[in-house]
């Protein structure tokens, strides 16, 4: 327990770090950087990162696994961009013809964590004719305004593709 | 003009086509909830275009020119991640938001929150 504890400050101290260190590019000769801005860089990541880590991790370390993010990259650059695009097109055409029929419809999918059900409803809501509204925080269901309804009690499968499977992928 | 400034126009013109096209939806469409499907989403999309143009052109100075305009392509990064991360909880905000105070989606066929905030 004290062992995970110091794994994740350190861990947070690192992300600080890099989030610091990309703010601060073309400051000087070392690669990109100058002294000063790495010596303050240190510094302020390890303060904030003491300070903030039990927020940043929550439950366990699961995240930290780096197979998640490669996952993530690949599901943000993949289905989920082409998805991104085909509805975008999709909206358009719904623009220019004027042609809708929406409605705000439930779907309960299967995701028991915050991070999951934050990632598949932010995904929703990106993806243009559907809007996620509302979340049941007891039975994580969503509530999802959908601009073109074609069934009246759908399954995620039918308003989400496959977002589902991928956001258990990554963040589950 | 080399291939830089085509991918760098061809970017800007998909970005300019979506952002038009959110405004025009904007428009439109005949309610709140509707009308942040356009005006959220399409902007998105619009906007990742618009900086991927940016982001090149800073590119392109960075190999050619000097260091100093990776600031530029960084920064660009960083703020895309921000609009793909706060826009769609914005809109999320907003859609609830208007539940609560009691806007009722126009020609809706179905609407199960209100079904279950009936209860």
């Amino acid at each position: 327990m004290l062992m995970n504890r110091v794994l994740a400050a350190t861990l947070t101290v690192f992300l600080c770090f890099f989030v610091y260190l990309l703010f601060t590019t073309a400051s000087g000769a070392y690669i990109l950087w100058s002294l000063d801005e790495l010596i303050a860089g240190i510094i302020l990541a390890t303060i904030i990162g003491l300070v903030s880590f039990k927020r940043l991790v929550k439950r366990d370390l699961r995240m930290a696994n780096p197979l998640r993010w490669i996952l993530a990259l690949a599901y943000f650059l993949g289905p989920f961009l082409f998805s991104m695009a085909k509805a975008n097109l999709d909206v358009a055409y719904r623009v220019i013809t004027g042609k809708i029929k929406p409605g705000i419809v439930k779907i309960s999918p299967d995701l028991k964590t915050d991070l999951g059900i934050t990632l598949f409803a932010n995904s929703i809501t990106l993806t243009p004719g559907t809007l996620s509204v509302d979340v049941d925080e007891e039975t994580n269901e969503l509530y999802v305004h959908w601009i073109n309804v074609k069934e009246l009690h759908p399954t995620s499968q039918q308003v989400a593709g496959s977002f589902e499977k991928w956001v258990r992928r990554i963040a589950e | 003009m080399d291939w830089w400034d085509v991918a760098m126009m061809v970017f800007l013109s998909i970005g300019a086509f979506f952002n038009a096209l959110a405004a025009v939806g904007l428009l439109r469409f005949p309610d709140v909830y509707t009308r942040l499907h356009a005006g959220t989403k399409c902007t998105t999309f619009g906007t990742i275009f618009v900086c991927l143009a940016v982001i090149l052109f800073g590119v392109r100075l960075w190999i050619y020119e000097s260091d100093a305009y990776s600031i530029l392509t960084i920064h660009t990064f960083i703020a895309l991640v921000c609009v793909l991360l706060t826009n769609p909880t914005g809109a999320h905000a907003i859609a609830r938001a208007a539940h609560r105070s009691g806007v009722k989606p126009a020609r809706a066929v179905i609407d199960e929150l209100e079904k279950k905030e009936g209860k």
